[in-house]
């Protein structure tokens, strides 16, 4: 096991490298020069201009260049925004919060309310809640992102005005009353990024445990007379997780994706909102950043289910 | 695939009216699965409603003659109304015309999405699944790789980068069309390609590969006049819902100010605009949404219905 571990992170990291060598090709393909406004300035002579690029690196040829932007990147030198100036590492660091508490609570939401409504699914196959069940799936996963929360803000924010749909950090309240401010304007934003999760993660989660089902193991256990509750929950659910644990795992990339729409929708100043900021004012530095931050992060990720498979599944033999 | 039992009327013993029986209901796997598919109600309500839109959008603007960009200060913002049946924006352009012609866009960057996705998908999960060894090893860490890769940063950043060489070369609209869709496919052939790989690994082990290669058959032929042809029913399904994945993705890319100007009103970029408006002017997202929606449905529903016809082993 801690063999198989260790070989795991050492297939990872030439992973990551391609990774980072696509995006660093990537930028470095684009037409167009970074020192464009200041090469176009006439006051500046050819001579200073030569100068700084050499300072900059910038003449040096791409496979040098790549190592030393690779080097500031694992360092976490990742350089100033173009924009505001300052280092692009305190500005995620400010923003990562708000996306955290955001992510965090749609994806323990929905992992609360999907799985035991997938469980329920299965084992009552066909029914009429099955039904409804599978319904809803179908179009959280039909559903684009943008459409659900623009219906939702049209119905809940603006027609019935339940809920604030845009996200303020600076609130006016303080103490209890912020806290009751904030979950209130986090739930239209939760909502709408679990819904699709929900969707994905029921579908797995049903699928998975009709699988389980049928399995001899399960009859066996009916057959020396255990409760129903127990077969499906110590017997057949415990099983019927472990590919659901896995394929949430692999749908990280998927929830950033989502939380850069959400939060462009409700303007959550966090870090979906700096990299749409950043692509609007084409700053190339923090795009850059985000960008190998969540490559960095869907690795690791990928790492962490594969380690997790291998505990939650005995039967699985790492040679 | 088990042949169904074929009765022969009447009991003439004659060779010519038996093959004749025989041969009537010609039952070949695709009106076999024709036949299955116009029996799934869902599936048939897709197909009504997606002809429906791509009718509208081909020939729509020659009936609805409202032109897309005519600004009208003082309709702007009317709720539907007969002369514009899905309101007006804050600049008093039809809403009917713009979601028309936004439907071109959107439903050719699916299609063509669609192409591109196969066409890599195939031709690596074919290389892979039937060469194996080195190419598959290969082939499928690049695959890997690719999934790995975060795929809307990667969308973000090649678009920027690379919107402006694409619009000299080939025009404002042509030249970020031809980008969007090129990027979008080399974004997410995996699971094609995954799926084409089992297929051909299966498949080259069956007795008629064998019979193939015994007569003589080089490698490309085995692979595009033997294997493939057996390929293309879960091909088909994977492409039919990589065209309503393709539509979210671009409108998504549309809905946040990514790819086409904003003169040209993708459906994503309609929703976008309706944003600043949705307290008094609904109508302006609700068109888009629609639209968006049903189109999306409307393909899934057709996929899962050629699951179901051309693949009857997974729905066991």
């Amino acid at each position: 096991m801690g063999n198989f571990i260790i070989r795991r992170i050492l297939t990872a990291i030439p992973t990551l490298i391609a990774i980072s060598v696509i995006l660093f090709t990537i930028i470095n393909l684009a037409p167009g020069d970074p020192l464009a406004s200041f090469a176009a300035d006439p006051r500046v002579p050819e001579a200073v201009k030569e100068n700084i690029r050499k300072q900059l690196g910038l003449s040096d040829p791409g496979p040098i260049r790549y190592v030393k932007w690779a080097k500031s990147m694992v360092v976490g030198d990742w350089g100033n925004s173009f924009q505001s100036r300052s280092p692009v590492g305190t500005l995620v660091k400010q923003r990562a919060g708000v996306t955290l508490q955001v992510l965090g609570t749609s994806l323990l939401l929905a992992i609360i309310v999907a799985i035991p409504i997938g469980i329920l699914s299965a084992i009552k196959q066909y029914s009429v809640f099955d039904q409804v069940a599978t319904f809803f799936a179908y179009l959280g996963n039909a559903l684009p992102t943008f459409v659900i929360g623009i219906l939702l803000i049209l119905v809940f924010g603006v027609h019935l005005q339940w809920f604030p749909f845009i996200f303020r950090t600076n609130l006016d309240q303080t103490g209890i009353a912020a806290v009751g401010v904030n979950i209130k304007q986090m739930v239209l934003p939760v909502i709408v990024l679990s819904f699709f999760e929900m969707a994905a993660l029921m579908r797995y989660t049903r699928a998975a445990m009709l699988e389980v089902i049928k399995q001899d193991y399960v009859r066996t256990a009916r057959a020396k007379g255990l409760a129903e509750s127990r077969v499906m929950i110590t017997h057949a659910v415990r099983n019927a997780l472990i590919p659901v644990s896995t394929i949430l795992g692999l749908r990280i990339p998927t929830i950033f994706a989502g939380a850069i729409i959400t939060e462009s929708l409700f303007r959550i100043p966090g870090t979906g909102s700096l990299f749409i900021s950043a692509f609007q004012n084409k700053d190339v530095p923090v795009l850059m950043a985000l960008s190998f931050i969540s490559a960095v992060l869907v690795v690791a990720f990928n790492l962490v289910v594969d380690i997790l498979y291998g505990v939650l599944d005995p039967r699985i033999k790492y040679t | 695939m088990s042949a169904p039992a074929r009765t022969v009327t009447g009991s003439v013993p004659s060779v010519a009216i038996d093959t004749l029986a025989l041969r009537k209901p010609s039952r070949s796997l695709w009106s076999d699965a024709m036949r299955q598919f116009s029996r799934n109600k869902l599936a048939m309500a897709g197909v009504v409603v997606l002809t429906v839109f791509v009718l509208m959008t081909v020939f729509g603007p020659f009936v609805w003659r409202t032109p897309k960009d005519a600004i009208d200060f003082l309709a702007a913002k009317s709720p539907p109304n007969f002369a514009h049946p899905l309101g007006t924006n804050d600049l008093g352009q039809d809403m009917l015309a713009r979601i028309i012609w936004g439907g071109r866009i959107s439903l050719a960057v699916g299609v063509f999405v669609m192409f591109v996705q196969i066409t890599i998908g195939v031709v690596i999960g074919a290389i892979a699944g039937y060469f194996g060894k080195q190419a598959d090893n290969l082939l499928m860490r690049l695959t890997d790789l690719f999934l790995a890769l975060p795929v809307l940063p990667v969308l973000f950043l090649t678009i920027y980068l690379f919107q402006d060489t694409a619009r000299r070369s080939f025009g404002p609209t042509l030249g970020t069309f031809l980008l969007i869709v090129l990027v979008i496919g080399t974004l997410t052939w995996m699971p094609t390609a995954r799926l084409v790989r089992a297929e051909f690994l299966s498949l080259k082990q069956k007795e008629f590969v064998e019979a193939a290669r015994a007569i003589g058959a080089d490698s490309s032929s085995i692979i595009l006049k033997h294997i493939l042809p057996n390929v293309l029913s879960p091909v088909i399904v994977a492409g039919s819902l990589g065209i309503g994945a393709a539509i979210i993705t671009e409108s998504t890319l549309s809905f946040l100010g990514i790819g086409f100007d904003p003169s040209t009103p993708t459906w994503g970029r309609l929703l976008s605009e309706s944003r600043d408006f949705l307290d008094i002017a609904w109508w302006m997202a609700v068109g888009p949404a629609a639209v968006i929606f049903l189109t999306v449905l409307s393909i899934n529903f057709i996929g899962d219905g050629l699951r179901d016809a051309l693949d009857p082993r997974k729905n066991a």
